[in-house]
């Protein structure tokens, strides 16, 4: 494994020829925003967005998934029985992951991929993926990576990173997927040592330009009976408006509901993202619901990403500073500010 | 805009001084540049915090619904309106409120000028009376407002508040533009095959965030039909029937109530036009009804009402 080289114009090269043996997504511009879409034959591979508006979260943990089928029909001698949707697991190139986001998979690992649980679907899908990262040159004012375990140029979860030198990228390989990647890419010339010079300096300089900081050293020896019944928590979910934005644009928000749609008799099991911020997450059969009010709700979101999580897992926050909540929030409110009211309650 | 906050400051301070009112409504400043945030002050004291940009697009009468208390509310012409549709659908009380109208020339879409700026990152904004100056690393533009203002601002034809107990400035002159649906006579002229192929593409990016839904004033239902589970009547998936359903049976709720306060489409993270839907039916109660929604205090919405007269011989 190594640091190879390559010019900028041929990523795209490198990535159509890839197309032969993988599904490749990239980041690509519609309506003014990116997402990661399929690479299209004639499209040109474009490096320069800040970052995606949703994360890759949905390329490993669909919005909406078919989980199994079954029929109600009384006819049939399968009625009743729940089998499993047909699935296939295309090995998948993305490319242009932001650290921030590859570090989000490693933290959804924790729930999907476990030694207790093993989520089939989602472990399969995760590994038929390589994961090419592009390092964050030009972090932006909301972004705290640094602060949470994280950084511009971090290397969790990707195969390679993509340092962005001008004219040429150079690429680190990380894993040994990365390196299967690289040679089928013919990826084969080797970055000098002026070269890995340049791609220190550049990490180095994103990481001085992260201008948003924020504490997380006492979350977890704090009392969560305090946290809990902390006075802040009315002011923070005052304006909030109860939508789902920050949790569906958040790349580590895992919740998920299962629901089963019938239609003349035959149906799907479908499990879709849920939001702990509507109203009917926490719903009970009884009409019960325990998160009535908006403020329980809002306290759960921030609760769970900085406090249980933390004690739960000791693996820091769940959360990767990507800063798209904060970006995106309607009515701004902005998780540094709470990272800041829980930490030093 | 910002001319307006030392005044709004003012007022909310001797309101809540001479507890005419127990709380007040307005926006702080946000942490980030073109953002505001909501906020509720209930200590005179902490008026100081009070700000007025041109990017308070959110509609303040949103927080209004069900509460007890004598309240003080700082609303654009459109918030009026909402706040006017609340009183007649007895979602506050008039006496409850102490309202501070801003005279608004109009608002401006950050998603705009983020577009103009093609990804670079703003850092500061400032804003006179018609401009506004965009900074980032290497680079400064001074942008006309005009060109930069919300879609539903473009066609404005309310920017003054129609009820209010104090102004945070001077009036404005209406505009006297004719025609303020132009873009919905487009959709109009479409075919229906091709009107479905447009709203299919216009909601394509929705995630069921309901965003739109809960910027909304109009929408304060204690449960809304997609939140019901017995019965269900909407899909939770993102099948595109279930989001189109969604979409029309919000717009649908709207008519005849919504103002085109344009908070739906900015609140949405993936900048759907979701007004596309909304000012049709604004168009719709305008030409069947002679109805613009919260014009007055006293006048029910046309969807609510009976009347003899009515022109539909089915329902006389």
């Amino acid at each position: 494994m190594g640091d190879k080289i390559l010019k900028k114009a041929e990523l795209q090269d490198v990535l159509r020829a890839l197309k032969r043996t993988y599904e490749v997504f990239v980041p690509v511009k519609e309506n003014d925003f990116y997402s990661f879409k399929p690479l299209m034959d004639e499209e040109k591979v474009d490096l320069s967005f800040t970052n995606t508006r949703l994360s890759p979260k949905p390329l490993v943990l669909p919005q909406s998934e078919r989980m199994f089928e079954f029929t109600l029909d009384e006819k049939s001698e399968d009625a009743h029985i729940v089998k499993e949707s047909p699935k296939d697991y295309p090995p998948r190139i993305i490319a242009g992951v932001r650290p921030c986001d590859a570090k989000a998979l490693r933290l959804l690992q924790v729930n999907f991929d476990n030694p207790e649980f093993k989520d089939p679907w989602w472990v399969k899908r995760r590994e038929s993926m390589t994961l090419i990262g592009l390092g964050c040159s030009q972090p932006c004012s909301a972004c705290f990576c640094t602060s949470v375990g994280c950084g511009p140029f971090n290397e969790e979860g990707l195969d390679i990173l993509l340092f962005d030198l001008g004219e040429c990228l150079l690429a680190r390989t990380l894993t040994e997927k990365g390196e299967r990647l690289l040679q089928l890419g013919g990826m084969d010339t080797d970055a000098d040592s002026g070269l890995k010079k340049s791609a220190d300096e550049v990490k180095t300089k994103a990481e001085k330009k992260i201008s948003s900081h924020v504490p997380t050293d006492k979350l977890r020896e704090k009392n969560v009976n305090d946290l809990f019944d902390a006075p802040f928590w009315d002011d923070v979910a005052f304006a909030c408006i109860n939508c789902g934005t920050c949790t569906f644009l958040c790349p580590t928000c895992w919740c998920f509901d299962i629901q089963d749609e019938v239609i003349r008799g035959e149906g799907d099991r479908i499990r879709n993202w849920d939001s702990c911020m509507f109203p009917l997450f926490t719903l009970h059969a009884s009409g019960h619901n325990p998160r009535a009010q908006k403020v329980q709700r809002i306290r759960q979101r921030f609760m769970h990403k900085l406090k249980y999580y933390v004690d739960k897992y000791s693996n820091g926050v769940a959360c990767v500073g990507c800063g798209r909540c904060v970006k995106h929030c309607p009515v701004n409110i902005d998780i540094r500010e709470v990272f800041n009211l829980m930490n030093e309650l | 805009m910002v001319g307006y906050i030392d005044r709004i400051g003012a007022i909310a301070k001797r309101i809540l001084e001479e507890e005419t009112v127990d709380l007040l409504i307005g926006f702080k400043k946000g942490t980030l540049p073109m953002t505001t945030e909501p906020v509720l002050i209930r200590d005179a004291a902490e008026t100081d915090q009070l700000y007025w940009d041109s990017f308070c697009f959110i509609n303040l009468a949103n927080y209004l619904p069900k509460r007890e208390e004598k309240i003080g509310i700082i609303a654009k012409g459109c918030d009026l309106r909402n706040i006017a549709v609340h009183i007649v659908e007895n979602q506050i009380k008039r006496e409850q409120l102490y309202i501070i109208g801003v005279p608004c020339k109009g608002m401006v879409d950050r998603r705009k000028i983020l577009s103009f700026l093609c990804g670079k990152e703003v850092r500061e904004v400032t804003e006179s009376d018609r401009e506004i100056i965009v900074r980032g690393e290497g680079f400064e533009h001074t942008l006309k407002k005009g060109d930069y203002l919300q879609d539903n601002c473009i066609r404005c034809m309310h920017r003054n508040p129609v009820i209010y107990d104090a102004l945070a400035g001077d009036l404005v002159e209406e505009r006297k533009d004719p025609d303020p649906y132009d873009d919905v006579r487009d959709i109009e002229a479409m075919g229906s095959e091709e009107k479905w192929q447009f709203f299919s593409n216009l909601i394509r990016d929705c995630t069921r965030c309901y965003a739109c839904r809960n910027a909304c004033p109009l929408c304060y239902c204690p449960t809304c039909f997609v939140d019901e589970s017995d019965p269900q009547w909407v899909g939770k998936s993102i099948d595109p029937t279930d989001t189109m359903t969604f979409h029309i049976l919000r717009a649908y709720h709207c008519a005849g109530r919504c103002t085109d306060c344009g908070a739906c489409e900015q609140a949405c993270p993936v900048d759907i036009k979701v007004r596309s839907f909304t000012r049709k039916l604004n168009k719709d109660a305008l030409d069947l009804y002679g109805h613009e929604a919260g014009l007055s205090a006293e006048e029910r919405p046309p969807l609510d009402t009976y009347r003899p007269d009515d022109y539909e011989a089915f329902i006389r």
